[in-house]
């Protein structure tokens, strides 16, 4: 286990063994979706917004 | 097997993906694809020693033009431009699945809101107005009357991106308050579930409630023919039940970047690993032995 600064309200974000860059987080704090930028040493920044497309 | 992964945000399934790779011992190539670009004659994406690349893109245009561009390298890729093609816009699903002979909905497409009010008059109400691109349910309209209509189709013509001007109007199917979710490979269904809700909507997505489903071989045949009529490859197939009596289905989508970790916490199967199986088959050798992960940046030149 490790921690993040979340890049919307600064508090510590704690996160998971296995962490992937590219996968989505929520703040625990604020509710605002993070994504893994990189994993060594972990990197946060806001997710991007839903687009009309995104789907299966 | 060294294989490629396509993605712009890794989701629970991707992950499961992911996992059960690596648990293989294959090398495992992360590609973002909001890093990469794609020209006529190669690519800096990194699937130059990729034996094949999975389209996992969220976003619809970039798994069409991604995989387009790779099937022009000659990259091996899945689910193939074709298929993504197909199965990204409900129009063309409709007219591959009723060219094939498989039982879907009554569908009309209009282009003024002038011509789809009196398709939506003729069908009667209720019926299913559709985005021609979308997913997890978003933008569905069920509409009950024709001052809905008039407004629903204002709306869409004033605000929308010019897709939603392709007006795509459906026949409503009483279901009896579930749909089925079949994944398959290649037509093969691995597991199924059912979708129920009080709400017309029954995604997974939309919060409705799941449970194992037993394939019969009437979807079996449907799924295969579903399948196969869109191009094959890894898919969700969503049917719905026209008659519980007579167990006659219709097939209404079928989805080419198919999301599964509901379902797999839903069956006893484990479906990241017979996916993992399945593209272990579908690598160009064959090949199913491990390989190691070279930190590859080779770019691909078609």
């Amino acid at each position: 286990m490790s921690e993040a600064d979340c890049v919307a309200c600064g508090a510590a974000v704690t996160l998971h063994d296995g962490l992937e860059t590219g996968e989505i987080l929520d703040c625990g704090t604020c509710g605002v979706e993070l994504e893994v930028i990189d994993v060594s040493p972990p990197v946060l920044d806001r997710a991007p917004e839903l687009e009309e497309d995104w789907g299966e | 097997m060294e294989i490629g992964l396509l993605y712009s945000r890794i989701r629970t399934d991707e992950k499961l993906l992911l996992s059960k790779l690596r648990e293989r011992g294959h090398g495992v190539e992360k590609i973002d694809v909001r890093e990469a670009s794609f020209g006529l004659d190669g690519t800096n994406a990194a699937v130059g020693d990729c034996d094949l690349v999975l389209d996992r893109c969220l976003a619809t245009s970039r798994s069409l033009y991604a995989t387009e561009f790779l099937d022009h390298y000659g990259v091996p890729v899945v689910n193939s431009p074709d298929t993504a093609a197909v199965c990204a816009d409900k129009a063309k699903t409709s007219l591959a699945l009723a060219a094939a002979g498989v039982p879907t909905p009554e569908t009309e497409v209009a282009f003024t809101t002038d011509e789809a009010l009196d398709v939506i008059e003729d069908f009667g109400y209720p019926c299913v107005l559709k985005p021609v691109v979308g997913s997890w349910g978003r933008l569905m309209a069920k509409i009950d009357s024709r001052t809905a209509a008039e407004a629903i189709l204002e709306h869409k013509a004033t605000l929308g991106h010019y897709e939603h001007k392709v007006f795509y109007v459906q026949e409503f199917v009483e279901k009896p308050g579930r749909d089925v979710r079949v994944l398959a490979t290649d037509g093969d269904p691995v597991a199924a579930m059912t979708r129920s809700s009080d709400h017309w909507l029954t995604n997974a997505a939309k919060g409705g409630e799941t449970a194992e489903f037993e394939v019969s071989d009437e979807v079996r045949a449907l799924v295969e023919a579903a399948s196969e009529a869109v191009g094959g490859g890894l898919l969700g197939v969503d049917l719905m039940e026209v008659d519980e009596v007579s167990g006659e289905y219709t097939v209404h989508e079928v989805n080419h970047t198919v999301e599964f970790k509901t379902l797999n916490g839903t069956t006893d199967v484990d479906v990241p690993a017979t996916v993992v199986d399945w593209l272990e088959a579908k690598a160009p050798d064959g090949d199913d032995e491990s390989g190691s992960t070279p930190e590859s940046d080779s770019e691909v030149v078609a």
